[in-house]
């Protein structure tokens, strides 16, 4: 049975497809939101809600994720940070030897000239920064602009405010195809039980972009790669910003298959603490690993001792959708026009929505792009293709 | 003989054999030995069968023991609980 036709659908309801919803619906576009589960049930529910520039180097990813980190902002100005649960927590990155913060540094100034706030921070500066740090910490940076969200309750409430702008959110049904015109446009999206009419399609969908992105026509390389996330016992402040060891940042720009654990360790406003970050690629696999658990609480306790004394009352974990080159899909399809991409963003999801849905509603509109949308073109892994 | 007994917040409470924390600190007409983390209110038993986490004290220094789930043992120190029970971490 066929629906109401609208100007956008936007395949997925998690940060990504929740920004775009909404940028586009402030753009004077009618939206309809489709999702096969609920909101925010894929990655957005099983990530920590960073909105970091801190573990970015100069390039277009840092670029996306400046501006994005500014919308953020504005979104908090203008719907009450609250809605999303922001804290200008800051990052604070911790070296774990001496030659570590030597490249931490270099790293840093880097970061520097593309726009970035680092601060270095001496070994005594470490604690004066998060005094339940072990001692004998070799230094670090600090990054004032990193941010945190609550990322279920902030792509809801962009939803809410899309909505407010007349987007329609359907969830509980699942894009199957899409229906072609003879000039080989899209005109709809099929799901099980109905057919939506639509003059653009989005795929968000996150991890299953690659699966949504073939059902509608045109495929991207996104890929899962597993996360496992600890969770402590409610406890009082004790960690003020997000902290990190530096070679977390090696690991989320690593080619490894294999295990890569680093410490991600941060409170939040619930008064859990929650314990990082996890990366291994082995499809979807949603199988418990003591072993990952282990390392991270290990790796916890070697940068917060006290953590050795508090429980742990449970773990999660989901996929980041990643790119073979470690950059979102974010564009055209110019292989099936009037599909555009809109993910595989990888652990940085939370932090890039509003920026890529931004990009998404001036691309469908024409208007003059945010940043430059040229390396995330969806084209870039199949030039054959086109 | 003398009924056996642990300490909560320094004075005796006696049980019997079997008994939990819980169960005997109701006995003694304790009903409450928690604060809540926001709102400081006062939580005892609820459910009294491990699911609900109302009714958690600090058992030997260790805080977040659940009252109705340990068996009372003879000499056992227990107190009561303010908020997270972790507040000398805060920062």
């Amino acid at each position: 049975m066929p629906e109401r036709g609208t100007d956008v659908v936007v395949v997925g309801a998690g940060i990504i497809g929740a920004a775009c919803a909404l940028y586009a619906a402030r753009a004077g576009l009618s939206v309809t939101v489709l999702d096969r589960g609920s909101v925010g049930a894929g990655t957005t529910s099983r990530c920590e809600g960073n909105i970091l520039v801190s573990d970015k180097g100069a390039g277009p990813e840092l670029d996306l994720a400046l501006a994005s980190r500014s919308l953020w902002l504005e979104l908090a100005a203008e719907y009450g940070a609250d809605r999303f649960e922001l804290e200008e927590k800051g990052g604070l990155v911790v070296a774990t030897g001496e030659a570590g913060m030597a490249s931490l540094r270099r790293f840093a100034v880097g970061q520097g000239a593309a726009g970035v706030t680092a601060e270095p921070v001496t070994p005594d500066g470490l604690r004066a920064h998060e005094p339940n740090l072990a001692s004998g910490l070799p230094g670090g940076v600090y990054y004032p602009q990193d941010l945190q969200v609550q990322p279920v309750l902030a792509a809801a409430s962009l939803l809410a405010a899309a909505r407010d702008l007349g987007a329609r959110v359907v969830t509980g049904t699942e894009v199957t195809g899409a229906a072609r015109g003879a000039d080989g446009r899209l005109t709809a999206v099929h799901t099980r039980d109905a057919t939506y009419p639509a003059g653009a399609v989005v795929n968000a969908a996150g991890t299953w972009g690659g699966d949504v992105g073939e059902r509608l026509g045109g495929s991207v390389p996104v890929l899962p790669r597993r996360g496992f996330i600890l969770v402590t016992e409610p406890l009082p402040r004790v960690i003020r910003h997000k902290v990190y060891s530096a070679d977390y940042v090696e690991n989320v720009a690593s080619d490894d298959a294999g295990l890569e654990t680093s410490a991600v360790i941060e409170g939040t406003r619930g008064g859990t603490v929650l314990i990082g970050a996890s990366r291994e690629r082995v499809g979807f696999d949603e199988t418990l690993s003591v072993e990952v658990l282990r390392r991270l609480a290990a790796q916890a306790i070697r940068l917060f001792p006290f953590l050795a004394d508090v429980r742990l009352m449970r773990s999660y974990r989901g996929f980041r959708p990643y790119c073979p080159d470690h950059l979102p899909v974010v564009g055209h399809d110019r292989r099936v026009q009037g599909l555009l991409h809109a993910c595989g963003h990888e652990g940085a999801g939370i932090g890039l929505a509003p920026a890529t849905g931004r990009l998404i509603a001036d691309l469908l509109t024409g208007a003059h792009p945010l940043v430059d949308p040229g390396p995330f073109d969806p084209m870039r892994f199949a030039m054959e293709d086109v | 003989m003398t009924e056996p007994s642990f300490t909560f917040d320094g004075r005796p409470v006696p049980f019997v054999a079997g008994q939990s924390v819980g169960a005997a600190l109701m006995a003694a007409g304790i009903r409450s030995w928690r604060t809540t983390r926001v709102e400081g209110r006062l939580r005892g038993l609820f459910c009294g069968i491990g699911m609900c986490f109302d009714c958690l004290l600090v058992l030997d220094g260790r805080p977040n023991e659940r009252a109705c789930l340990v068996p009372a043992d003879t000499g056992m120190r227990v107190e009561s609980q303010e908020g997270t029970g972790h507040g000398h971490l805060a920062v």
